[in-house]
């Protein structure tokens, strides 16, 4: 039986066309499209195919507002520092408790160099507090970035409502789209967001490209200097095939925009209510009602995720989870724990990630598979009896050193 | 993935010794929620002969926290207490064919666990002293809290010098801006700041009393060596006994130098690298190769010793890289 992959957040499979849409460019096309002989433009008239591909899937108003870069890190930092460069005089910074990595350990590091991070807080259910928000919408903010949707729970965030606020205050708005790009409609030329960044392999393109939108007319400084290319906004020779690779990618994306929303989200839904239905104990984390088609993240309460990973892995089913233990840090998911789910839930969170290449028959193979797996790690369970949680079992089991 | 040994994942996959201990007459419950991991070892121990006759585990924990349990319970098995107690996390590691720096802690639980079990059997209070910071060096397993301890104690200024005396930093060097940035806390505690160009004390030629007393490398007679590297090690101990430990010069064969690990060094999961710390130093001070033994070796002498005489300057280069950071 092939393995089933269910941890497309993490990162998804290159779609064939798209692969077959970069080959040429390797062997045949593999010019630098800023050259002035013949092996050169046939590169260039494909990148700028790609960018009015990668337009057309974020509803931009012009080509010349795609910037191509390295990856969604690079565009997230770009951002931000550009609007750092931009307004000197600016020492706050808005986001949230809840971002990526990407944005919340350089706005850490900024904060060491004397900025003031203002991370708004979410609720139960991820949720954030719009008044909270207004009130930090200062000039001495330089940037606002909130992601789109959370990569953990999928939880879908205000960020056109947000950005109306921001612009209205006169400040920059950046999002974290990786995630939300591909699975929920984006038009950005009817919103006020000034900064999007997209990740390649987050939609069926590969590795190593993404894109920073940045809206005509925003105020903006380059992280890197060098060459002209992008206009200047991003030096650097194009990495040709990923970005034609990536065109095709938001080609394909818009093309199965309904049936991320129709199909997949009908599997996700199959696979949720079929574990729910099966394992107590257990419970979905984040805004259940509004969040990402294709995600699904549930709390295992008492036991912990990185066992269940292993012994799914060991059935070929492939997920991830907010356990400390699974990215060898000393705490659960930040997500987790902003959410305030307790730490015998946090630790034994998991995460199903779903694409449109997952079928009905995979979904039901892992709805099997599920709860044995929970059932045998709760018999290890400390905190588990004959067939239920033990009595207080904060009292029951207190080790030393908690 | 981590990249775990087979030995792992076949304890894992079929973990020995699961479950509660009916008649169990001691339990240890350990661990840390915040971490994820958690442990409750009970033990069925003889109360005539002191033999553990048997040892379960329940563990809310990770793949390895569940091995390493597994491989406890193996271990101590059988074995009388004091025997039992001797059991160190590095003996749980190898028994398990070693596990990932981040998981090294998983044993550290497993062998408090057994402290614990004990402790309750024989009706004492067992405290624990272990505190555990965010991991830094993930070359040698150095977490913060270590770090911030060692240059407390020790009034440490640089990188190079955490790299001395923790091994910290001493591997792949990626750590060092994390190693900056304790040294940069600590020291603004005692309202230093922290200079990255200041001159690491090991670099400096303090003038050690030993290398007054005793001519550097060379033709030592036999007493002379033996008397000189006694100084040394008499030089190390004070550092040692900050931590409640100690190290005894038992036996010098040739190039193999036998001590003995006592006091919170005896059983402690950074002996090894306490060992390899001495000998270092050792070898720098006396200008020869030379290797470092626990005296409880001493009747299964290495497989491969050095020729007697090998050279000086013939420490490994990674090893010398290693020391100096």
């Amino acid at each position: 039986m092939a393995d089933i992959y269910l941890d497309n957040n993490a990162t998804t499979a290159c779609d064939a066309k798209v692969v077959e849409a970069m080959l040429p460019y390797f062997l045949e096309q593999f010019g630098n499209p800023s050259s002035m002989h013949s092996f050169g433009s046939g590169v260039g008239r494909a990148l700028s195919k790609a960018r009015k591909q990668v337009q057309a899937l974020l509803g931009a108003e012009h080509d010349s507002e795609i910037i191509f870069t390295s990856c969604g890190t690079e565009s997230d930092n770009t951002a931000i520092l550009s609007a750092l460069k931009c307004f000197p005089n600016r020492k706050e910074i808005i986001t949230t408790a809840v971002e990526h990595p990407a944005v919340l350990a350089l706005c850490t590091q900024l904060e060491k160099e004397g900025y003031t991070i203002h991370r708004l807080a979410v609720d139960g259910k991820g949720r954030l507090d719009l008044d909270e928000y207004k009130k930090l919408l200062t000039p001495n903010v330089a940037i606002v970035s909130v992601m789109w949707a959370n990569n953990e729970t999928g939880t879908l965030f205000p960020v056109l409502e947000m950005a109306e606020l921001a612009h209205a205050a006169d400040i920059q708005f950046h999002t974290d789209a990786v995630q939300a790009v591909g699975k929920v409609p984006i038009d950005l030329k009817n919103s006020n967001i000034d900064m999007l960044s997209v990740s390649g392999h987050k939609l069926h393109a590969p590795k190593g490209i993404g894109v920073l939108y940045l809206k005509r007319g925003v105020r903006f400084r380059p992280l890197f200097r060098g060459g002209h290319q992008e206009r200047g906004r991003r030096a650097g020779t194009e990495n040709a095939a990923s970005v034609i690779g990536l065109g095709q990618a938001c080609e394909l994306a818009q093309e199965h925009i309904e049936c991320e929303n129709v199909q997949v989200k009908a599997l996700r839904d199959r696979l949720e209510q079929g574990i729910l239905a099966q394992v107590p104990n257990c419970f979905v984390t984040g805004d259940a009602d509004h969040r990402l088609p294709n995600t699904c993240n549930i709390a295992f309460e008492y036991i912990e995720g990185e066992s269940i990973l292993m012994l799914l892995n060991k059935q070929g089913i492939a997920a991830s989870s907010g356990s400390a233990c699974t990215s060898g840090s000393l705490e659960p998911s930040h997500v987790m724990r902003a959410m305030g789910i307790p730490y015998t839930a946090a630790h034994g969170t998991i995460r199903f990630s779903l694409s449109r290449y997952n079928t009905q028959a995979e979904i039901d193979r892992v709805v099997a598979a599920v709860p044995p797996i929970i059932a045998d790690l709760r018999k290890m369970s400390p905190y588990w009896g004959e067939n239920g949680p033990v009595e207080e079992p904060g009292k029951a089991f207190a080790p030393v050193y908690a | 993935m981590w990249d775990y040994s087979e030995k792992v994942k076949e304890h894992f996959y079929n973990p020995r010794n699961v479950g509660a201990l009916p008649d169990a007459n001691g339990v240890g419950d350990v661990g840390s929620l915040n971490c994820g991991d958690a442990l409750r070892l009970s033990i069925k121990v003889n109360p005539e002969t002191e033999v553990i006759e048997a040892a379960t585990f329940q563990t809310f924990g990770c793949g390895s926290a569940i091995a390493s349990s597994s491989a406890l319970t193996e271990i101590i098995k059988g074995l009388p207490l004091d025997e039992a107690l001797k059991v160190s996390n590095q003996d749980i590691a190898d028994y398990l064919d070693g596990l990932p720096p981040e998981k090294m802690h998983c044993s550290v639980m497993g062998r408090e666990a057994l402290q614990a079990a004990v402790a309750n059997y024989r009706g004492v209070e067992w405290k624990d002293d272990h505190e555990e910071g965010a991991l830094i060096c993930k070359c040698f397993a150095v977490d913060a809290v270590m770090i911030e301890e060692t240059i407390r104690a020790n009034n440490l200024r640089t990188v190079q010098d955490v790299a001395h005396y923790t091994k910290a930093g001493g591997g792949c060097a990626a750590c060092h801006e994390g190693i900056e940035e304790v040294l940069t806390r600590v020291l603004a505690e005692q309202g230093i700041t922290f200079d990255p160009e200041a001159v690491s004390k090991v670099d400096q030629p303090e003038p050690l009393p030993i290398a007054a007393t005793i001519k550097p490398a060379g033709k030592l007679t036999t007493v002379q060596r033996i008397h000189r590297i006694e100084q040394i090690i008499d030089s190390i101990r004070p550092n040692l006994r900050m931590d409640g430990g100690d190290c005894e010069l038992v036996e010098v064969d040739g190039n193999i130098i036998y001590v003995n690990m006592v006091g919170a060094c005896a059983g402690c999961g950074m002996a090894a690298m306490t060992i390899g710390g001495i000998q270092q130093r050792l070898m720098e001070e006396l200008g020869e190769f030379i290797r470092v033994i626990p005296a409880e070796h001493m009747q299964h002498p290495h497989p491969n010793p050095l020729p007697r005489g090998e050279g000086a300057q013939r420490a490994p280069v990674e090893q010398r890289r290693a020391a100096h950071g």
